[in-house]
């Protein structure tokens, strides 16, 4: 993966597999403590101890059938590259949250990625899925945190029906996404 | 919270389909799914489905839906895409990079030739 933003596309679509109705991606920038952490949080159906072991390290573990492939080892490890790491969260009927944390600074860190672009697509392809993505910047020296926060279920009730991937839908949706990550960046 | 866009916005442009009856029977025309494992994500998938979508807003195309699965198990022909076009058969096309999204686009869905070029024949499915 050359983007943090397509890992979170990644983590999504196993919460996806997983049978989510909601998932909350979140992604803050933190200048102050000079760390990025990012987290996928579903209601799916969970993983017990020995599967979380699986995911995580498909090659040393007795594998049997498993539904998730390299993402979530090559996570872990471009985090623990950056002196951060990965934790997974689970438990059978409880959802999963997978949270990875960077050292914001270190060389070898992937870029954030195209944000947005991850978002709108999530968005508009799984329709049926609840989305809310929050993206919290802290600025270095001085400022205030700032963070937008996009939840699709206030849109989807205000279209009535009408098809996410109606053209003037996806213009709205993108520059809301767009727009709303910028502003929070400045 | 900066919320850049507001929700009358979205209204307007709700309304606004409405009156065009954009909205036509249920079930669009056009379906086109994009593979969306590590794999694809990994070959450029993103940027594929990112590429359909552009192409919808530029030439407000109402009538295709786009969505997104996990993997096809197809990996050395990643993108992956399934475009059917109304009562057509399923085509399957690999190697969907943006570019030929736009052949896919020009030649197939709007054109009615499938693209010969990146189709990925029965036998390999």
């Amino acid at each position: 993966m050359k983007e943090i933003a397509l890992h979170l596309l990644d983590l999504a679509e196993n919460s996806v597999s997983a049978h989510a109705q909601t998932v909350h991606i979140d992604v803050r920038e933190d200048f102050r403590t000079n760390q990025l952490i990012t987290s996928v949080e579903d209601d799916g159906d969970g993983m017990t101890d020995e599967m979380v072991k699986q995911v995580v390290d498909p090659f040393t573990t007795s594998r049997t059938e498993r539904k998730v492939g390299l993402g979530i080892p090559l996570l872990k490890e471009s985090a623990e590259a950056c002196q951060g790491g990965m934790k997974i969260t689970s438990a059978p009927g409880a959802g999963t949250k997978v949270e990875a944390t960077f050292q914001h600074s270190h060389i070898d860190r992937m870029p954030l990625g195209d944000l947005p672009s991850t978002f709108l697509t999530l968005t508009l392809a799984h329709p049926e899925i609840h989305w809310v993505f929050t993206y919290t910047f802290n600025p270095p020296y001085k400022g205030s945190i700032r963070s937008y926060e996009f939840d699709d279920q206030p849109i989807k009730e205000t279209l009535d029906g009408l098809p996410m991937t109606h053209p003037d839908v996806i213009s709205y949706l993108r520059s809301s996404l767009e727009d709303g990550i910028a502003e929070a960046r400045k | 919270m900066p919320n850049v866009k507001s929700l009358e916005d979205l209204k307007k442009i709700r309304d606004e389909a409405l009156k065009k009856r954009d909205i036509k029977t249920p079930g669009a025309r056009v379906q086109i799914v994009v593979g969306m494992g590590t794999p694809g994500i990994a070959a450029g998938a993103r940027d594929t489905l990112k590429e359909f979508l552009n192409i919808i807003e530029a030439k407000g195309l109402t009538d295709i839906v786009v969505r997104q699965t996990g993997n096809f198990g197809l990996d050395s022909m990643e993108p992956v895409v399934k475009v059917k076009v109304g009562d057509e058969v399923e085509v399957t096309y690999g190697k969907v990079t943006p570019f030929v999204a736009n052949q896919i686009m020009e030649e197939h869905i709007l054109g009615g030739k499938v693209v010969t070029a990146n189709l990925i024949p029965a036998e390999v499915k």
